[in-house]
């Protein structure tokens, strides 16, 4: 992965200057909350319910074990023993204190990491798929293109206060699992017909309130110019968003103002001013970034290993959690293993510091020293070789990280909710929790088979209920929390939105809701369907009914 | 003591300024010039400022002064013999339509002073119109923003282009100088440095 450099290393630590001042000017009433907001947010600050939350970047989802280690050290000393994957791919501290940040900052400096932009109306973090360099369907390793976009977006002047955030996703495979149509720019990396690198450019995507699937705004934009071509994007944005109003703000708001038509001619303009511009990125940085990005001392293994089948054929437990939660890798002998920070009960996305360090020995041992960080909350060993998979399943096991639930019912994705985030309409993590108890057989949920179920506490979508096949989103009706449901939306290559099927329910309806939609699908489904293939072939309405089947018919519709 | 902050060949220091600003005198109807309704405003041709603020707006007779856009635009031939004198600035919102200030002069270096006013400190069009005043359109006298001006922008404010910074009143300028070299070694090509990092150094994997 990358490794800083003296720049790279000045700029953080100029960073925990700069940020130090600040916070000290903001607790001596030099700066008001207004001006101290934009500031503290820029580096990942929110002030929420409890305490104030710390979301530090993880970039693109990689990690050395060193960082984990750290990250893990940090929770301890500065919160309460834990921290929160999120679907961003970062981790959240929930109970840091807003004078420690600046020492925080600085231990994180010393193993090259910041929370630079994780927050506030800037560029955000660039995430990408977890199993970049290492799937098979791989096409384009994005990760040096994430590094150099990362290192471009860095306290890039002209855009330090957009109108609101901005996230771009970059992926490099056929198969999509960056989610690049529902951020604000998606990248799309492949090798053209003169096999030269080329970029199909996504706008306007994003969730939150408005849900929108991005548009294709270029569909052959060559690799040198995707800093210039962002550039020309952003400035467009950043002029012509509107500011009045933030729920309004978005990109993809002004995209469908204009029209995608009227949008990409501005947006030539400004390029025709900027393309070759001096920020056009060289051979020989891409390639200077991309060989820290170069594939790992491999040894040459067969496809085969009888250690591994045995352990397959005498281990029903062990065989359950692979089939769930060991991927296809590109190098023989080797494969891609994710740890569920999902175990059923407690808050999806959570890491004690123990697990963390435990993960971290893992890396060390089986994984060449590094980890990804999956938006679906996970922690991804990206380098098993096959004859080690049992070893680290009894380690993961031990430690609450191997449940098989991978891609399962309760792998679910979910934000902090109303329990941590100030902004949150309605807790999530407690509906997450009661979903995993009623599903809390394996068996069953095998049988269910693959289907995402995605939770968020408010409008802001930060757990990405709109494309979850399931989605929950808690709504705020006359002071009480109630959970609207959508079923049909999707990631990947078909991305979809999902439907509400009617009026919201209470927190205690919530599981039988779930089993009631499950029920449907598997009394519908032909032996071939996912719970999302059944919902597009019925459509919503037979979900719907039995669903509502026995509710009383005086309930009030409520909507978000 | 001024609250201005001048740039000379990249040192910056606490100067006097010369220059008055004129300001719009306050509008009877509600102000409507909110960005993204700029658009609607080109397809209406609803203006932001009233034909009677512009009439009204007072210059005084002596000395440097810097103008509202839209004054500039309208009482041209009375502003015509101290522009010769380098004695006109003009301002911007940021809000405003940059071609509009090009297409008034001939030449747009024959205006020695171009302010853009923040009215909110998080407003970073201001940043988009620095770079677009310098690269677009090959502006070279001084740039100066003014209006909500505070210290924690002024490194980006250096790198769009801008090379004064009106600090607000009620801080200090002196204290302020310090964040223009917040960070020594910018990642990316801007007004001030168009070369990024990579072009500058010969950095080794």
């Amino acid at each position: 992965m990358y490794k800083y450099d003296e720049i790279d290393q000045q700029i953080v630590d100029e960073r925990v200057t700069q940020y130090r001042d600040q916070t000290r000017r903001y607790l001596a009433g030099e700066l008001s909350e207004d001006e101290f907001r934009p500031l503290r947010l820029q580096n990942g600050l929110y002030i929420q319910r409890h305490a104030p939350m710390l979301r530090i970047a993880v970039p693109y989802g990689m990690l050395s074990s060193r960082q984990l280690r750290k990250l893990g050290d940090i929770a301890g000393k500065y919160d309460k023993g834990y921290g929160h994957f999120s679907t961003r791919q970062n981790l959240q501290l929930n109970w840091p204190k807003l004078e420690d940040v600046p020492e925080i900052l600085a231990e994180l400096a010393t193993v090259e990491m910041h929370a630079i932009q994780t927050s506030g109306n800037c560029i955000r973090n660039i995430t990408t798929d977890q199993f970049a360099g290492v799937a098979p369907d791989e096409m384009v390793d994005p990760r040096a293109m994430a590094e150099i976009m990362r290192q471009w977006s860095t306290f890039h002047p002209e855009f330090a206060l957009l109108p609101r955030k901005f996230k771009i996703a970059v992926s490099g495979t056929r198969d999509d699992r960056a989610v690049v149509q529902m951020h604000d720019i998606g990248m799309e990396f492949y090798k053209d017909s003169d096999n030269k690198l080329a970029i199909k450019v996504w706008v306007g995507g994003g969730l939150g309130r408005t849900p929108i699937l991005g548009t294709v705004i270029e569909a052959h934009l060559e690799w040198q110019h995707a800093l210039t071509y962002c550039e020309a994007i952003i400035r467009v944005y950043n002029l012509h968003g509107r500011r009045d109003n933030s729920y309004k703000a978005r990109i993809k708001i002004l995209v469908k103002a204009l029209g995608i038509e009227e949008f990409k001619r501005q947006v030539e303009v400004e390029w025709s001013h900027l393309k070759d511009a001096p920020n056009t990125i060289t051979e020989s940085e891409l390639a200077r970034v991309s060989q820290h990005f170069e594939a790992m001392p491999y040894e040459a293994l067969s496809a085969n290993d009888a250690s591994f089948d045995a352990a397959i054929a005498s281990n029903p437990a062990f065989t359950a959690w692979v089939k769930r939660s060991v991927h296809a890798h590109k190098i023989a002998g080797y494969r891609a293993v994710t740890l569920s920070l999902k175990p059923h009960g407690t808050a999806p996305g959570d890491a004690t510091t123990e697990q963390m360090h435990v993960v971290a020995d893992l890396a060390d041992q089986y994984s060449f020293g590094e980890l990804r960080v999956s938006h679906e909350q996970n922690l991804i060993l990206a380098d098993v070789k096959l004859s080690d998979l049992f070893a680290v399943w009894e380690k993961a096991r031990a430690n609450g990280l191997a449940t098989p639930n991978i891609g399962l019912l309760t792998d679910i994705i979910c934000c902090p909710g109303g329990d941590f985030c100030s902004l949150a309409n309605a807790k999530s993590i407690p509906i997450a929790t009661a979903i995993q108890m009623q599903f809390d057989n394996l068996d069953y949920l095998h049988d269910i088979g693959d289907i995402e179920l995605n939770i968020s506490g408010c409008m802001n979508a930060c757990g990405h209920h709109h494309i979850g096949h399931i989605g929950i989103l808690g709504v705020d009706k006359d002071g009480s929390e109630w959970y609207q449901v959508s079923i049909g939306g999707s990631q990947g290559n078909d991305a979809s939105l999902g439907t509400v099927i009617g009026p919201a329910f209470s927190a205690d309806e919530m599981p039988a809701v779930v089993q009631k939609l499950i029920d449907v699908y598997i009394q519908e489904r032909t032996p071939e369907e996912r719970f999302i293939d059944t919902v597009r072939r019925l459509g919503v309405a037979p979900f719907k009914a039995h669903v509502y089947a026995d509710k009383s018919t005086t309930k009030q519709e409520v909507t978000a | 003591m001024s609250n201005l902050i001048t740039l000379n060949n990249g040192v910056a220091a606490i100067s006097e300024s010369e220059w008055t600003i004129v300001k719009l005198p306050a509008s009877q109807v509600e102000e409507r010039k909110q960005a993204g309704k700029v658009v609607l405003f080109k397809l209406t041709g609803e203006k932001t400022v009233s034909a009677e603020q512009i009439a009204t707006a007072e210059i005084s007779s002596a000395g440097k002064v810097i103008v509202p856009l839209s004054v500039f635009i309208a009482r041209k031939a009375e502003l015509q013999d101290r522009m010769t004198s380098n004695q006109i600035g003009v301002w911007v919102d940021t809000h405003e339509i940059l071609e509009d200030l090009v297409s008034s002069v001939s030449d747009l270096n024959s205006l020695p002073m171009i302010a853009v006013h923040v009215e909110r400190f998080a407003d970073g069009r201001i940043f988009s119109l620095g770079t677009l005043l310098r690269s677009r359109y090959g502006y070279k006298n001084e740039l100066r923003a003014i209006g909500d001006v505070l210290r924690d922008q002024l490194y980006f404010l250096k790198r769009s282009g801008f090379t004064s910074y009106l600090v607000r009143a009620d801080r200090s300028a002196t204290e302020a100088l310090a964040s223009l070299n917040d960070f020594t070694n910018p990642y990316q090509g801007a007004v001030d440095e168009p070369r990024p990092v990579f072009k500058r150094y010969n950095r080794v994997a």
